[in-house]
């Protein structure tokens, strides 16, 4: 049990390459805490100093209460599940669990109660005699599970852990984990770089992006009120509709406000946001004139791809996620309209998101 | 099921596998057979003319002390050479594995004695321990050493082991590498996370998960040590001082060569091949099975 706090942390690399530009946050103990980003962000190498191998170049990591920067990642008190599982191939399941424990000298009766019930939580009891060669992909994930939490250490660290499974085994396995550790309360740092699993994990999440925390928050709070276009392209899937509009536009659209000055802004409305059965909204919201270009029917729902028929471009945080002039609109069910046909796309006043023009900043509208 | 190929001619496939079966029987079915056949044979001392005398050559070489001599000295020697080049090949391979900057030169510099000819490499060792003319030899007698290869057995048999052992680092040393490269860098991060020093990891998890190079290694360096290292006895030692250094390929030589008992020494050269299948034989039939996982 522990609380994990990052002050300034930096790390350049001997190239002079700064991976982690100076990162602050404070995980309280028995919190879930994702760290999520695009891949180079840099999550990666921060799990790996908070494990111990890689090096802090300046700042502080502190694990409840004692700045572990010097200590060794034996002594730091955490597991970590790799993305790989890195078992030890030459020793059966029981070994490989019992390994960490052996390490510092515990008695074998008591290693034995703790791999034993630890191959019971996990439904490994059966294959204790096994190498890892002859489990499939989701026991190995559960013998690296297992291997963590027979320490009892006082943070897990989880490295990317369900990116090797296939798409049905992931959902399983991450209802698994977070159960795992609802049951547990030990503190846990997840590194991923999906965002349906970061936002199903997460107490607290923290969205990076080129070594830099974007912002911090509970999943909710994020989606709800992202802090810039990055957040807000990154988290919600499909991402949040971005639309550049010039000071003038910003005026006539949210007339009488304040904070509406005479610089251009981005827009930014969720797929899901948008609805095309009504006219425009009589409460100050946005109504866009779209030509609908493709359909993609998932059953439960329908995403609907269109162009703006005016002017004004579409902007993406993150190249390649949503083309120039495309706007998503996502509705319930399979009733789409046809290609296209023009439809109108509207969206309340309060589901609206405004950000300054280099998308840094969130404005309050 | 795997798809493959299928030629429809009878005759390509033994075509393809002639020049194989073709070099297999010159240098190796036809000179064994050979040597088979010598040894039940006893030339005149012209070598005029040779009768049949069944077993009697192995009976004369199994009652000659010598060749027990010649026997324990290969043993001596072979477990010498084999234990000394992939221990230390081992420690060098696990130092040039780490991240130094100056590795990649190191690697390069490990490899070259590699491509020194045996016998070149005896020589070289001669030249720096020579009692008389080496550069180190002084030193050694400086230091109260009364090193002498020459008429000292022991000193003899380290001067051969030392330059066989060098020649043989650098072939074991780059598999040893190989093997050290191809191990997961998470397998060992995990084995650090989970309390195991760098002494405890490297004989709990490195050295096991490089068994499988390990053992190819110990064959091979077995068959060098027996066969190979004709070249560095021949011209460091010649066998001596007093047979101190003859192994049982160099007497098959001695004897063969230069005593002239051509019978004799082709019963040693059988006696020689069945030994060295016998002991690969049992390395493939019971270490094998322990180095896999």
């Amino acid at each position: 049990m522990a609380n994990v706090s990052l002050r300034n942390v930096r790390k350049t690399y001997p190239g002079g390459f700064e991976a982690i530009k100076g990162i602050d946050f404070e995980i309280c103990d028995g919190q879930f805490c994702v760290l999520v980003g695009p891949s180079g962000c840099g999550k990666s190498t921060l799990l790996r100093m908070v494990a111990g191998l890689e090096t802090i170049t300046s700042g502080e990591i502190d694990i409840g209460g004692r700045v572990v920067n010097e200590i060794e990642p034996a002594d730091r008190d955490i597991a970590m599940v790799f993305q790989n599982y890195a078992l030890y191939p030459h020793m059966s399941v029981y070994n490989n669990m019992a390994y960490g424990l052996r390490n510092r000298g515990m008695p074998k009766p008591e290693i034995d109660t703790r791999v034993r019930e630890a191959a019971q939580t996990l439904e490994l009891t059966g294959m204790l005699d096994r190498k890892p060669r002859q489990l499939s992909g989701g026991q190995r994930q559960r013998v690296a599970m297992g291997r963590a939490i027979v320490r009892q250490p006082k943070v897990f660290l989880f490295d990317e852990p369900l990116s090797n499974l296939d798409a049905k085994l992931r959902v399983a396995m991450r209802v698994e984990i977070r159960k795992l550790q609802r049951r547990l309360k030990t503190t846990s740092i997840y590194v991923t770089h999906d965002q349906l699993e970061a936002m199903t994990l997460a107490d607290i999440l923290v969205v990076m992006n080129g070594g830099q925390v974007e912002q911090i928050g509970s999943p909710l709070d994020i989606y709800r009120r992202p802090a810039t276009t990055f957040v807000a392209s990154f988290i919600g899937a499909p991402p949040m509709n971005l639309i550049k509009l010039s000071g003038d536009e910003i005026r006539a659209q949210f007339a009488g406000d304040r904070r509406s000055a005479a610089e251009a802004g981005i827009l930014g409305v969720r797929p899901e946001d948008l609805s095309i059965s009504g006219a425009a909204t009589a409460d100050g919201g946005i109504t866009l004139n779209l030509t609908v270009e493709a359909i993609e029917r998932v059953g439960a729902e329908t995403f609907v791809y269109g162009t703006r028929a005016r002017a004004e471009k579409a902007v993406s945080a993150t190249p390649g996620e949503l083309p120039e002039g495309e706007v998503i609109v996502r509705i319930p069910g399979q009733d789409a309209p046809a290609i296209g046909a023009s439809i109108r796309a509207a969206a309340h006043r309060d589901k609206l998101h405004l950000f300054s023009a280099d998308g840094r900043n969130r404005i309050d509208i | 099921m795997e798809k493959s190929a299928v030629f429809k001619g009878k005759l390509l496939p033994y075509l393809l596998l002639v020049p194989q079966l073709v070099i297999t029987l010159v240098f190796f079915y036809w000179p064994a057979s050979q040597a088979v056949w010598q040894s039940f044979l006893r030339e005149d001392a012209f070598g005029l003319n040779s009768e049949f005398i069944g077993l009697e050559n192995y009976q004369a070489l199994l009652a000659q002390p010598e060749y027990y001599k010649a026997m324990a000295t290969t043993v001596v020697f072979s477990s010498l050479v084999a234990a000394l080049s992939l221990s230390i090949a081992l420690l060098f391979a696990t130092q040039a594995d780490k991240n130094l900057k100056a590795a990649p030169t190191f690697k390069v510099m490990m490899i070259w004695p590699y491509a020194v000819a045996p016998a070149v490499a005896g020589v070289l060792w001669l030249f720096i321990f020579h009692p008389s003319l080496g550069t180190m030899a002084r030193p050694l007698r400086l230091m109260g050493f009364n090193w002498n290869p020459m008429l000292n057995g022991n000193h003899a048999m380290a001067l051969v082991v030392m330059a066989a052992v060098w020649k043989q680092i650098a072939y074991n040393f780059l598999f040893f590498l190989a093997g050290l490269q191809a191990i997961p860098r998470s397998v060992l991060e995990a084995g650090a996370i989970d309390g195991a020093g760098p002494y405890r990891r490297f004989w709990t998890i490195t050295f096991p998960l490089l068994s499988p190079t390990t053992f190819f290694l110990l064959v091979v360096n077995v068959v060098y040590v027996f066969f190979d290292t004709f070249g560095i006895i021949d011209a460091v030692t010649g066998g001596g001082p007093a047979g101190a250094t003859t192994t049982m390929v160099y007497k098959v030589y001695a004897d063969g060569r230069l005593g002239g008992d051509l019978g004799g020494s082709a019963a040693q050269s059988v006696i020689l091949m069945v030994i060295v299948i016998a002991l690969t034989a049992i390395q493939f039939r019971y270490v094998e099975r322990k180095v896999q996982y």
